[in-house]
């Protein structure tokens, strides 16, 4: 049995959604069967809207396509990628779950160096419900993890550490290179399992990949937009790298931590190269706009929520990035009509949505 | 990317001798560190003659040599695991690599023995990535790569100057941990070498360390000083104090710092339980220390790690200080050791030499 002994992991499966975009067919799926059954699945349907996607049997779903997206926001539709992965987000918006867990359709399970089968769902849990420490490096990584602990000199005082927002997770086999990289090494496939989760500290910024990812939703969901991509846009490939920009300059804010690391999933497939390298092309020069943009960022002490904050950041972006190249100016209202739109779809309930601020920075 | 040639010769392995008999601990070591030139600096209190094999290239420093070069001085205590700093001070190297005297080599995942030598110097030799956090871990390594949103930019890197290495067995815990979990050893083999990023500080832990000697040979001295300093790391804090020194200098300077492997394998030894007793003096300074250096801002106008130092000394003094008196004491010990390092320190016999 998968599943045989009492999981000291909760299952948390009313309380997490998987999300996942999906162009082609959800094949994928059967794999996963195993862990994602008794969880309920939001696809996110990408492309030809009259295309029939099938789900295999005995999943809870449901499905929305683009004239779903569409219909549901209307105007503000506007904001949500069309021929790009990007569109994932929409499933955030809708999600009504705390967690969310997103993965690509064509990453599988993979196996641990002991042959085992990876339960990668689970690692996220775990990494979710357990503290991150981003104020100071432990080097023993993740010191909640069986078997490891905090070193000689880690202030006690930072022990407890502070809640965790993203579970980042990475990929064997085929990396996630940019186009550059995979044009000359096309036949590198990571093979190396770091047997580790960390907390990014405080202040780093780093690239968030979409492909097998862990969130809070309700901490941090309105921080993680994935943009404007694909169709009628002139970058691609960018959208998680944005929303995991976006994101760690609000957790920095707002004192939550980020981890990166396990669980691993297999990446199968390998995109064509030169098609990367057209949609990437310009956010490669970009990028060195945007990182000193990011890495500079300071939001205001009154900017006490993730909606606050992010709305800050959309101004930001207009005023210093606007200059770079007019996309940036169509994006930050992208940002504004998303955060107006995750609003009407999830009304602040009695949980208000003004969070205490983190430590002083 | 390609790697500097590092000849041998441009090595010291330092070995501060808590224990005499010294013979397993070099046996162990001798496929890694016969190659090497070895310094061996004998702790001043301990009273028994060393026992150290043959076939070792190696120079001994005792009391005797220590207080000829050293001279009296107030401040500056090269006794207990602080011998070692004696050893950094004398050395002509460009890159020291410094192991506990209660290790020995570690197995990887495959059964295979760990050149902790090797990697260190293979971690000191290939850039490091601060500014930028790569997923990835370590680009530099076979297999690995920059991951896609990297900025071009930085992926040159900046020069390594200090290289952590982990522990397998007995990890370095203080003492409330180990003594709250007895059992508690560290079997994970993590395989992987990172950057640790600018601006975040982490507990450097001196038991297995590789440095560049010519760049921040000065930021690595014997410093804070607990008033009930110990055999055992886990009555010790010096190289804790040291390490946000030179953590702190390499951001100034734009340098960097690795974490990660080498793995060596600790041996068990000492009483946590004992240790208690001494250990919350530690304890409780770091809770002062930590804050203190992710606030400490040095000037631009310093611009080596001699005039790093100095300056953290003055500032540790000014906000230390009145806190406890070994502060003061560390910002001393500061102050004398980067003069003792500019008289006798600095500069190495061979800078790349060429020639075979």
């Amino acid at each position: 049995m998968a599943q045989a002994s009492v999981p000291s992991t909760p299952l948390l499966k009313d309380e997490l959604d998987i999300v996942i975009p999906t162009i082609r067919n959800l094949d994928f799926l059967e794999m996963w069967r195993p862990f994602f059954q008794p969880y309920h699945l939001i696809i996110v349907q990408d492309g030809d809207p009259t295309k029939v996607i099938k789900v295999p049997e005995g999943f809870d779903y449901e499905l929305y396509n683009r004239n779903d997206i569409n219909r549901i926001l209307g105007p503000k539709a506007s904001c949500i990628s069309f021929k790009d992965s990007a569109c994932r987000c929409f499933g955030y918006m809708v999600s009504k779950k705390k967690y969310i867990y997103t993965i690509d359709d064509d990453c599988f399970v993979a196996k641990d160096p002991s042959g085992k089968d990876i339960n990668a769902l689970e690692q996220h849990i775990k990494n979710l419900l357990s503290p991150s420490t981003p104020f100071f490096f432990n080097t023993l990584y993740d010191p909640y993890r069986d078997g490891a602990d905090f070193v000689r000199g880690y202030p006690f005082s930072l022990r407890e550490g502070v809640p965790t927002a993203v579970s980042h997770g990475l990929w064997l086999n085929i990396p996630d290179y940019d186009a550059p990289t995979q044009l000359v090494k096309p036949l590198e496939r990571n093979t190396r399992f770091v047997d580790a989760v960390l907390t990014i500290p405080k202040g780093t910024l780093f690239p968030m990949c979409g492909m097998n990812l862990g969130f809070n939703r309700e901490l941090i969901g309105p921080a993680m937009y994935f943009g404007l991509m694909g169709d009628g846009q002139p970058i691609g490939r960018y959208d998680d790298m944005w929303a995991g920009w976006c994101m760690k300059v609000i957790c920095d804010h707002l004192g939550w931590g980020v981890k990166t690391g396990l669980p691993y999933i297999w990446h199968s497939k390998a995109s064509n190269p030169f098609v990367n390298l057209k949609k990437e092309y310009k956010g490669i020069y970009w990028q060195e706009e945007l990182i000193p943009f990011f890495q500079s960022a300071t939001l205001p002490k009154d900017c006490t929520s993730v909606q606050k904050c992010y709305i800050e950041l959309s101004k930001q972006v207009r005023a210093k990035l606007g200059k770079v190249d007019e996309y940036f100016i169509k994006l930050a209202d992208a940002m504004v009509t998303w955060i107006e739109a995750w609003d009407e779809l999830n009304p602040p309930s009695e949980a208000s949505a003004d969070v205490t601020n983190g430590p002083a920075k | 990317m390609s790697q500097a040639s590092i000849k041998d010769i441009e090595i010291d392995i330092v070995i501060g001798a808590l224990h005499s008999d010294l013979t397993s601990f070099m046996n162990e070591w001798r496929p890694v560190f016969s190659r090497f030139h070895l310094i061996i600096v004998k702790d001043p209190n301990l009273k028994e003659e060393l026992q150290i094999p043959e076939g070792f290239n190696l120079d001994i420093f005792t009391k005797s040599d220590i207080d000829q070069v050293v001279g009296t001085s107030a401040a500056l205590h090269f006794s207990g695991y602080s011998c070692r700093y004696f050893g950094y001070l004398i050395s002509r190297k460009k890159y020291v690599i410094s192991i506990d005297d209660d290790c020995i080599p570690a197995r990887d995942n495959k059964g295979v023995l760990v050149d902790a030598v090797a990697q260190h110097i293979s971690n000191l030799t290939t850039p490091a990535t601060p500014f930028f956090f790569n997923t990835l871990y370590d680009p530099y390594r076979k297999g690995a790569d920059f991951v896609r949103g990297y900025p071009f930019s930085l992926r040159s890197g900046v020069t390594c100057a200090l290289s952590c290495g982990l522990w397998l067995n007995l990890a370095d815990h203080d003492a409330p941990t180990q003594a709250l979990k007895p059992m508690l050893r560290n079997s994970r083999y993590v395989d992987a070498v990172m950057t640790v990023p600018a601006r975040a500080l982490m507990p450097v832990s001196g038991i297995n360390i590789g440095f560049d000697r010519e760049v921040v040979g000065p930021a690595l001295f014997p410093g804070l000083r607990l008033a009930g300093e110990g055999k055992v790391r886990w009555e010790t804090v010096e190289d804790i104090w040291c390490g946000m020194c030179v953590k702190v200098v390499c951001d100034h300077l734009g340098l960097g710092v690795k974490s990660g492997l080498p793995y060596v394998w600790r041996k068990e030894g000492g009483d946590p339980i004992e240790s208690l007793r001494k250990e919350w003096e530690g304890v409780k300074l770091m809770e002062e220390v930590v804050p203190f250096f992710q606030s400490v801002r040095l000037p631009r106008s310093a611009v080596t790690a001699e005039e790093c130092v100095v300056e953290m000394a003055a500032t540790v003094k000014e906000r230390l200080g009145p806190l406890d008196p070994v502060f003061a004491r560390a910002a001393e010990a500061m102050v004398e050791w980067v003069k003792l390092w500019k008289i006798l320190g600095a500069g190495s016999s061979s800078t790349r030499v060429q020639e075979t």
